[in-house]
């Protein structure tokens, strides 16, 4: 007589301290090893994209932060380059290089979270803490700026909100002296932990054709060994005028695409925003931030898909318009959403405690996922 | 590298009843129309091909198109009869780095698109998502289920021009 | 001593038992519980480079009495499908697990709980109802994650007590006895004879000894940090996996018993170790007493060196918890089976065989 066995179904409920905001993991398990890994997903959906069916193009924008919220500036970033392409403006110089410098520094800050996090789901409490007191600093900067910490309605379409605080560039050169060590202090304590590599190397593990078939962008497709980055391959801004290199995964603690390959390329990420800033300080020219700001956005007919490099992946916009001020359609690709769709794929075989490791990897934010 | 010409003689030389025609006349953003119930076959073509090799969908979008007549229905609200609601899929080759943007649309009545989801599997969600959000039925889909919304959201589909918000859902009052 | 006092005072044998005890528990272990509380907060606060609690008394001292008052009038909730009797005798269990270990281990040379001959074993048997408690708990609480927790932990204890038994048979094999008060009075004279530096005696044995001994001290303090679901082992109540593990559903006094029995755990395997391998009560470099001609002022003395290396163990075990992340349970086990009890053997043999010449 054979024993009926039947595979466990585990929820990771909506609550959860390591599913990174509001999702529904639902688990197949057999024993410790995992048959299925089912994302349910829409607790956080807010319709963004019917409401900016209702609003004006420049009233847009603070639904725009909202979505990734912890890169709200290149929410903004994506959405202003889009209408500016369907109106065919440009923007004044200085509106470029402090949209660059703006944005990287998020991509810092987005950065320190996804290490910090990704510790602390691994159970390494301290390097969280290290890490959100470096973006306290960066977070002050922005707040100098624009007023706000989180979510700025900075970027509008055709230049900025708000020029720079007088004392933004030095505080912003200071900030960039003091950072650069506190990386290598990461590295030490959680990097080239054998713990952390033991839970990470050979985890995960994503080859790059699947990568490609699945729509990965951003840091996570860089892991798999392909060099792609639309700062570089479709350029926007002003990007084409600093120099800078982009992290490629090399498997150096276990095979190309690990889980440890993903979060070492934000490690190497932050370094390379570091030197975009710098270059950008330097490189900065005078002028007005608010002369190409048109007073009525009334686009003609036509559609557009612009896309910029969020720190999760590539951010796409497709904005139709019908020559009304409201657009006819917005549709928001948000690099979360389709990393998602990679869970399954990544998670057959491994243990329930590699979950954890495997979605903290991929970085994503709830916002985004659900719009 | 490829310009949107030249992708679209050599569709046209291969596949030639399934694809429609090229629409340059708008700025930025030329696109191929295709019929709806053969966009796969067209899309395995540009993904295997070797002068094409469109490995990468870059992003697939449903769109009401709101074409249709505007008429005044039993309780009063506006509903669309007729017109198209459309599928963009924006395709991109990581070889040779040329893009293309494809359309199909199909009828408002009974929107039908064949799916592209087990040519490239980024199509898996995005296609979920234009199903939820706007109600195209997509043939051959792995796992065709609502994401965003709720699995019983029974008012229909959100994204759509002549939507109304339903009352109560599970009891709880909607508009607020 | 203690007892024998007692006995005077109150001319019957099982209060002056009873009295001696409970001695340990209240006057000790309850007192360091709740310091052990206060100080995990500030050790943790101090490494990642923020203060901790400073508000209530002097840098938040009192904040463990503001704990217990809270946990005391907490609501005890009970989810409606648990096994009630399991439930309820849980956490008595893992908490008699923890504190019934401190009666074989000696405070001072005139203070130990009951001064068994198989002190080592005893403690050694009387952790093993912590085990049950878990399980019990994790059965209980209707609850995958409770029960995977227990589970896991249940695994984890039993695996690793193995090579602390190892090493505990290695020191036997020196020392020649299971008693911990005459295993401390072995040690006495400077900190040259404590047994992490070959035990007493002189010559080339004693010199041999010391590497294998660092060996074993290392081997115990890893698998008794395991034992106690310390991290990087603690795996049963991992918070980002498993919310809580197995004490996910308990509430109110009952969890206090859990939170009180781990940090008196904490301090018995420190204890037990400083004992092994530190020389227990004894103090490194003489005593104040005899410098003066103090005689009471001795066992006082020897009290403040227990505690001192309870502590300093008890704070090493925190400084890990804050830097190290958390092993997977296969990792976990593998450690223990494939690298943990292999060299505890071989470190076995090559000590029986140094004890021969």
């Amino acid at each position: 007589m054979a024993f009926k066995t039947e595979h466990m179904t585990l929820n990771m409920g909506p609550q959860h301290p390591s599913t990174h905001g509001v999702l529904r993991l639902e688990l197949e398990l057999e024993g410790e090893i995992i048959k299925a890994v089912k994302p349910h997903i829409g607790y956080l959906h807010r319709c963004f994209e019917k409401h900016a069916e209702a609003m004006t193009y420049p009233q847009v924008i603070p639904y725009t932060d909202r979505m990734d919220y912890l890169s709200s500036i290149y929410n903004e970033f994506g959405y202003a380059v889009a209408v500016e392409k369907l109106l065919g403006i440009q923007v004044p110089e200085r509106v470029e290089y402090i949209r660059v410098i703006m944005g990287e520094l998020q991509r810092i800050a987005s950065h320190l979270v996804a290490i910090g996090t990704y510790g602390l789901d691994i159970g390494a409490f301290t390097p969280f803490l290290f890490c959100f007191i470096d973006r306290e600093k960066i977070l002050s900067l922005f707040e100098m700026t624009c007023g706000a910490r989180l979510l700025y309605n900075y970027i509008w379409v055709g230049g900025l909100s708000h020029d720079l605080h007088p004392d933004f560039i030095r505080s912003a050169k200071e900030f960039v002296t003091y950072f650069r060590p506190k990386v290598k202090d990461l590295n030490n304590l959680l990097t080239y932990n054998k713990i952390f590599i033991d839970r990470t190397a050979n985890v995960g593990i994503l080859p790059l054709e699947t990568a490609i078939n699945y729509g990965i962008s951003g840091p996570n497709l860089r892991a798999s060994g392909f060099e792609w980055d639309i700062r570089k391959d479709d350029t926007y801004s002003v990007y084409n005028k600093f120099n800078f290199d982009i992290p490629v995964g090399k498997g150096l603690q276990g095979t190309v695409g690990d889980c440890w390959d993903r979060y070492y390329v934000r490690i190497l990420e932050i370094e390379e925003s570091l030197k975009i800033i710098e270059q950008a300080l330097k490189q900065i020219p005078e002028g007005d931030v608010t002369s190409a700001i048109p007073k009525r956005i009334k686009p003609p007919v036509g559609q557009v898909y612009s896309r910029v490099e969020n720190p999760r992946g590539e951010l796409g916009y497709f904005i139709i318009s019908n020559g009304t001020p409201n657009p006819f359609r917005v549709k928001v690709k948000g690099p979360s959403f389709v990393h998602l769709g990679i869970m399954n794929e990544l998670c057959k075989g491994h243990m329930v405690a590699d979950v954890i490791a495997i979605l903290g990897s991929i970085d994503i934010v709830l916002g985004e996922v659900d719009r | 590298m490829k310009n949107i010409q030249e992708i679209f003689s050599i569709l046209k030389e291969k596949l030639g009843d399934f694809v429609l025609e090229l629409t340059s006349s708008q700025p930025f953003e030329p696109f191929i129309t295709i019929s709806p119930l053969k966009i796969n076959e067209v899309c395995l073509f540009l993904r295997d091909n070797e002068d094409l090799k469109f490995d990468s969908l870059v992003c697939l979008s449903g769109v009401d198109d709101a074409n249709g007549k505007t008429i005044k229905d039993e309780n009063g609200d506006n509903k669309i009869e007729g017109g198209t609601l459309s599928v963009y899929y924006h395709l991109e080759s990581t070889k040779f780095r040329h893009k293309v943007v494809l359309k199909v649309s199909a009828a408002r009545e009974n929107p039908e698109v064949s799916s592209v989801a087990l040519i490239w599997h980024h199509a898996d969600w995005h296609e979920r998502e234009a199903y939820d959000l706007v109600g195209i039925n997509f043939l051959n889909h792995p796992d065709l289920r609502r994401i965003l919304m709720p699995y019983d959201w029974e008012a229909g589909h959100p994204l759509r021009k002549d939507y109304k918000n339903p009352e109560f859902y599970q009891g709880m009052k909607v508009p607020y | 001593m203690i007892y024998d006092f007692f006995y005077k005072l109150f001319g019957s044998d099982i209060i002056a038992a009873l009295i001696q005890s409970l001695l340990p528990l209240f006057i000790f272990i309850l007192p360091y519980a709740l310091f052990a509380v206060w100080w995990e907060r500030k050790v943790s606060a101090h490494m990642q480079d923020r203060l901790g609690p400073m508000r209530v008394g002097w840098h938040g001292a009192l904040q463990p009495i503001a704990d217990i008052f809270k946990l005391f009038q907490k609501e005890d909730i009970i989810a409606s499908d648990t096994d009630k009797f399991f439930f309820n005798i849980a956490p008595v269990l893992v908490f008699v697990g923890s504190y019934a270990a401190f009666a074989a281990i000696p405070f001072s040379s005139v203070f130990i709980g009951s001064n068994l001959d198989l002190g080592v074993f005893f403690i050694v048997a009387v952790s093993g109802f912590s085990v049950a408690g878990i399980l019990m708990a994790g059965w209980s609480s209707n609850n995958k994650y409770s029960l995977l927790g227990a589970v896991r932990s249940v695994a984890q204890i039993i695996s690793y007590e193995i090579p602390t038994i190892i090493i505990i048979i290695t020191i036997v094999m020196v020392t020649g006895t299971l008693n911990l008060n005459t295993l401390s009075e072995m040690q006495s004279g400077h900190f040259w004879n404590w047994m992490i530096f070959g035990g007493p005696g002189s010559g080339v044995t004693k010199f041999m000894l010391i590497p294998f001994m660092i060996i074993g001290f290392g081997i115990i303090y890893i698998s008794t940090l395991a034992e106690v679901n310390r991290t990087p082992f603690d795996i049963p109540e991992a918070e980002s996996e498993l919310v809580a593990g197995y004490h996910t559903e308990y509430s109110g006094m009952k969890f206090a018993m859990f939170f009180l029995a781990e940090y008196a755990n904490m301090f018995a395997v420190s204890a037990l170790v400083a004992a092994l391998f530190f020389g227990g009560y004894q103090s490194p470099c003489g005593y104040l007493g005899n410098l003066f001609g103090l005689k009471w002022l001795i066992p006082i003395e020897q009290l403040f060196w227990f505690t001192a290396k309870g502590l300093f163990f008890v704070f090493v075990q925190m400084w890990l918890r804050w830097t190290l992340p958390r092993l997977r349970v296969d990792q976990l086990m593998n450690t223990c089976w494939k690298y943990l009890i292999p060299l505890a053997f071989v470190n076995l043999i090559i000590i029986g065989l140094i004890t021969l010449i």
